[in-house]
């Protein structure tokens, strides 16, 4: 019942918030609703160690003689991303509340529609539903990018409707196409899908279909190309979900749906397809290395370090996919709490470019240590979430093929590079024209500042539950391909 | 039979109505008339029979089709009051002729012999001809009917002289004899009249429907026919004449494979193709509806490519969600025509601002169209998608699914508009029981794709 709760009350307030009139009790409402989900996911966190380690499920026929059903249930893999999901989007509507936000009702409703698809797809075990929650999340991520969003927004949101739309279509084609070779009768029950009989070239265009769907979505290089323009054109709130949890769609369902029903595959081609994510975290980085624009920026540093985490999962070795598994998490704590102070940054100097900031340190000194940390987090310095994750995809890496871990490995020195040089540049040496007069963090700024802040260290320094439930989750997935 | 009987009363009424000069009465007498033929319809539900020697069969999908066809014209009439508010001269021949067009739209639905098929056809057709030109003062108006009956007409001898063909080699215009005598020659091969006959005639309904390469009439007609006609000839008329050519084939190729389903794959695909791209280039709301129009009567032809259990039910389901979100996106359109004077995209920029149920109805349609989840175009897609993946014309999907990617480019332009655009602020003149109609269609959609299995079990 909990699973279903979770989908089902976003999905109600939403629609109630779309109907309200703007104000500011919109944005508290809808803080208000994201708090609950984060309580019902933590006691669904409870229920799942307590009583079972099992799956919480919800199964009802919908259209049984196509073989769909309403099937979600939490498992490990579901559980991290749902917590994930759930803390986060309150920190999301929290740093938005501050803003003259026009037409605030309806962001929020789409944020908290946007919610309930993601929790959608993270819970879905029918094939069908996972697809059309995985839609239903694109239509609030294109509204809040196109009509909150800045320059260029019209052209750049098509561009990147577009682009998730077709891939997304290559995906409904190969589920429909997987559900005809399920065994009779036909199903889009996961476990079905899974065994699924398949010949070789079947295997192939599956296989290709599904990587270019989460490819895109990710997203893994050659496919990245919509994404930093959409990150820097969206409003904050949109960037972070673009990249804090929209990006985990697609890594969720390379490790859910596209490893389990298309493994052999991988095998067959050997590293083939791990390449294109291992050129993207050399490539990504050395773009990053040269932006001037600090969300630019992040957009690209996020290409890389997601590009290590497809990589780590496309490995099929249960320990790079649990480091994947967290990293996913951390990702997505570590990205939201860069764009968060991005945000404020430019919300006081009223720019992003690097080269017109300088000195923020010594003026506000809060603010320079929040984005030191969170960005020790994300260049995976030890004992931050960042390094868990990223240890052991490389660790895992280095077992199934020396080469890419050593390339892969690069992504940290990159990483580390890029991220310390902007951090010298903006928040070291002497004050410019645009941080002169720059405050420093209130108390009801950091508040956002200071959970993330808690998760970072909390997963470095002791994550034992999070690779409990990750290990839960891959071991299942290990399970099927062996 | 009764609901042909009483919608044929209904249209004489009507026009006995406007003898007597009583104008607000007409939509009165004719929308519980219409709801009347409705459930005269549905009476027939689990009839299967034939009657008047087969001419007519009625049958689940005959009768679910022509309520379908009922029930959008009855969405349609209740755009009319608004439509026609300024419009002094007498309706009831309008209307009157509506009706008529409904009647032989229901005639294809349950036509059993090839006869019977053509008189339904021109029945609606002739109909059609004088409905588009029946605002006379505009230039384009007279444009419309003048090259739809040219066009229309010749095209109509092509269905003769197939009809003709298929009966000089099968001996007669039966569907079940012709499927009869299909039967007992597909092994030593179908005579070349018999195939020179079924190609003229899947080119006589493919103009009907509007299939490429014989769709160019419809995007000049549709933008020069009245918004209100245009509406029922982008739902009513297209459904009806799918359903004809669906019909002919289930009936006629049942359980045979293999004489003409690549023909009409080969259409389908060139229609989906050249309907979503050039639908990119329209400038105006009206046209790019004619466009999609024609590139969704490409996916429905899927059905009639890939027979299996299901394709009817398919393709109803299709049908419905279609003509729900086109004519939602018509009854915007006729509130943007009235406030604007034209629909060129322009003219939406910025609308979301004070018409929120319109353009919320709008964006609605336009998502549904393009078929995305959770609304009703994408399970209609799905439907169909899925039984032609299952017969195996996977490369028809691909080519399909390329044209619904394609298809954003344009059903986003009117979105982006009213949404993202900013301009001076419009206000759209539309009264609370129109407004009240339009979120009812759009609440119909979202349902629809909420409760697929509402429509899915039926045929």
């Amino acid at each position: 019942m909990l699973t279903l709760t979770l989908i089902v009350f976003p999905l109600l307030v939403a629609i109630g918030l779309f109907f309200i009139k703007d104000g500011k009790w919109a944005g508290n409402l809808a803080l208000a609703t994201a708090l609950i989900e984060f309580g019902i996911s933590v006691a669904a966190l409870v229920q799942y160690f307590l009583f079972c380690h099992c799956l919480l499920l919800f199964h009802l026929e919908w259209l049984a003689d196509y073989g769909i059903s309403l099937k979600f249930g939490i498992d490990g893999l579901s559980m991290l991303l749902i917590l994930l999901t759930t803390f986060l989007i309150p920190i999301i509507i929290y740093s938005s509340l501050g803003q003259k936000i026009q037409r605030s009702s309806s962001f929020y409703s789409l944020i908290i529609l946007m919610q309930a698809g993601l929790i959608g797809v993270f819970t879905a075990f029918d094939g069908m539903m996972f697809y059309i929650f995985w839609e239903l999340t694109l239509i609030p991520a294109y509204f809040i990018a196109a009509y909150w969003g800045g320059e260029n927004r019209i052209r750049i949101t098509l561009k990147f409707f577009a682009y998730t739309f077709s891939g997304s279509l290559l995906m409904l084609i190969a589920i429909i196409y997987l559900y005809f070779r399920t065994p009779l009768p036909h199903s889009f029950d996961h476990i079905w899908l899974y065994a699924s009989n398949l010949n070789p070239g079947e295997q192939l265009w599956i296989f290709l279909a599904f990587f270019i769907a989460f490819a895109i979505k990710v997203p893994v290089f050659p496919f990245h190309t919509w994404q930093p323009d959409t990150y820097v054109t969206a409003p904050y709130s949109g960037s972070m979900l673009l990249g804090g949890l929209m990006s985990k769609m697609g890594l969720f369902g390379m490790i859910r749906w596209m490893i389990p029903i298309t493994y052999t595959e991988l095998t067959r081609t050997g590293g083939f397809f791990v390449i294109f994510p291992v050129i993207g975290i050399v490539y990504a980085s050395l773009i990053a290395l040269r932006q001037d624009d600090l969300k630019r920026l992040v957009a690209y540093s996020s290409v890389a370090h997601l590009g290590l985490v497809a990589a780590g999962a496309m490995t099929l070795n249960a320990i790079a996919m649990q480091g994947a598994m967290i990293q996913m998490v951390s990702h997505g704590i570590n990205i939201v709490g860069l764009f968060i102070l991005v945000q404020y940054i430019e919300a006081r100097t009223k720019t992003r470019s690097i080269a017109e900031l300088g000195g923020i340190a010594l003026k506000a000194p809060r603010l320079a240590v929040f984005f030191m940390i969170i960005l020790l987090g994300s260049i995976a310095l030890p004992l931050t979430d960042g390094f868990v994750g990223e240890f052991l995809i490389l660790l895992g890496m280095f077992k199934y093929n020396a080469v890419f871990a050593a390339v892969s490995g690069l992504t940290i020195i990159f990483g580390a590079v890029y991220m310390l040089w902007m951090y010298q540049r903006v928040m070291l040496g002497n004050t410019k024209a645009a941080t002169e007069q720059i405050s420093d963090l209130n108390w009801k700024e950091m508040i956002p500042l200071i959970a993330i802040v808690i998760m970072v260290i909390w997963i470095g320094v002791a994550p034992g539950m999070f690779m409990k439930l990750a290990e839960n989750g891959v071991g299942q997935v290990i399970g099927i391909i062996r | 039979m009764n609901s042909i009987i009483s919608l044929s009363v209904l249209g004489v009424l009507v026009l006995f109505l406007g003898i007597l000069k009583k104008k607000t009465w007409l939509l009165p007498l004719i929308l519980p008339g219409l709801l009347i033929s409705l459930v005269m319809t549905v009476l027939h539900w689990n009839m299967n029979r034939g009657l008047f020697h087969n001419m007519i069969i009625i049958d689940n999908t005959g009768v679910a089709f022509s309520a379908v066809l009922i029930f959008s014209t009855f969405l349609i009439f209740m755009l009319a009051a608004q439509y026609y508010r300024k419009v002094i001269r007498p309706l009831d021949d309008i209307y009157a002729i509506m009706i008529f067009a409904l009647v032989g739209a229901v005639l294809m639905c349950y036509f059993g012999n090839l006869i019977m098929l053509f008189i339904g056809i021109e029945t609606l057709s002739i109909a059609l001809y004088v409905l588009a030109g029946s605002h006379k003062e505009a230039i384009t108006s007279n444009e419309a009917t003048l090259k739809y009956f040219l066009l229309g007409s010749f095209l109509s001898g092509f269905l003769l002289f197939g009809i003709a063909l298929l009966y000089g080699s099968s001996g007669s215009f039966d569907l079940y004899t012709i499927h009869a005598y299909v039967v007992s020659h597909i092994q030593q091969g179908l005579p070349p009249m018999f195939k020179a006959g079924l190609f003229l005639l899947i080119i006589g309904l493919s103009f009907k429907i509007a299939i490429a390469p014989f769709h160019f009439w419809a995007p000049d007609v549709y933008e020069g026919t009245p918004t209100l006609l245009t509406a029922f000839m982008a739902s009513v008329v297209k459904i009806a004449s799918v359903v004809a050519m669906y019909r002919f084939f289930s009936i006629t190729f049942f359980g045979i494979h293999g004489v003409w389903e690549m023909t009409v794959a080969i259409l389908a695909g060139i229609t989906i193709i050249i309907g979503n791209v050039t639908g990119i280039y329209q400038p105006n709301l009206k046209r790019m509806l004619a466009y999609s129009s024609i590139s969704h009567s490409g996916y429905m032809m899927l059905a009639m490519v890939a027979f299996s259990g299901y394709t009817a039910t398919a393709l109803l389901f299709y049908a419905v969600a279609y003509s729900v979100a086109t004519i939602s996106a018509f009854a915007i359109l006729i509130l943007v025509r009235e406030a604007k004077g034209n629909d060129y995209f322009g003219s939406f920029n910025n609308l979301a601002k004070h018409n929120r149920i319109e353009a919320f109805t709008l964006a609605v349609a336009m998502l549904s169209l393009t078929g995305i989840p959770p609304l009703a175009g994408f399970m209609g897609k799905y439907f169909l998608f899925s039984a032609a993946i299952e017969q195996g014309w996977l490369w028809l999907v691909i080519i399909a699914i390329a044209g619904s990617a394609v298809s954003v480019g344009y059903y986003f332009k009117p979105i982006i508009a009213m949404y993202f655009r900013e301009d001076q602020e419009t206000v759209l003149q539309a009264g609370p029981s129109y407004k009240a109609h339009i979120l009812f269609l759009t609440l119909l959609t979202i349902l629809l794709g909420f409760l697929p299995f509402l429509l899915s079990g039926l045929i």
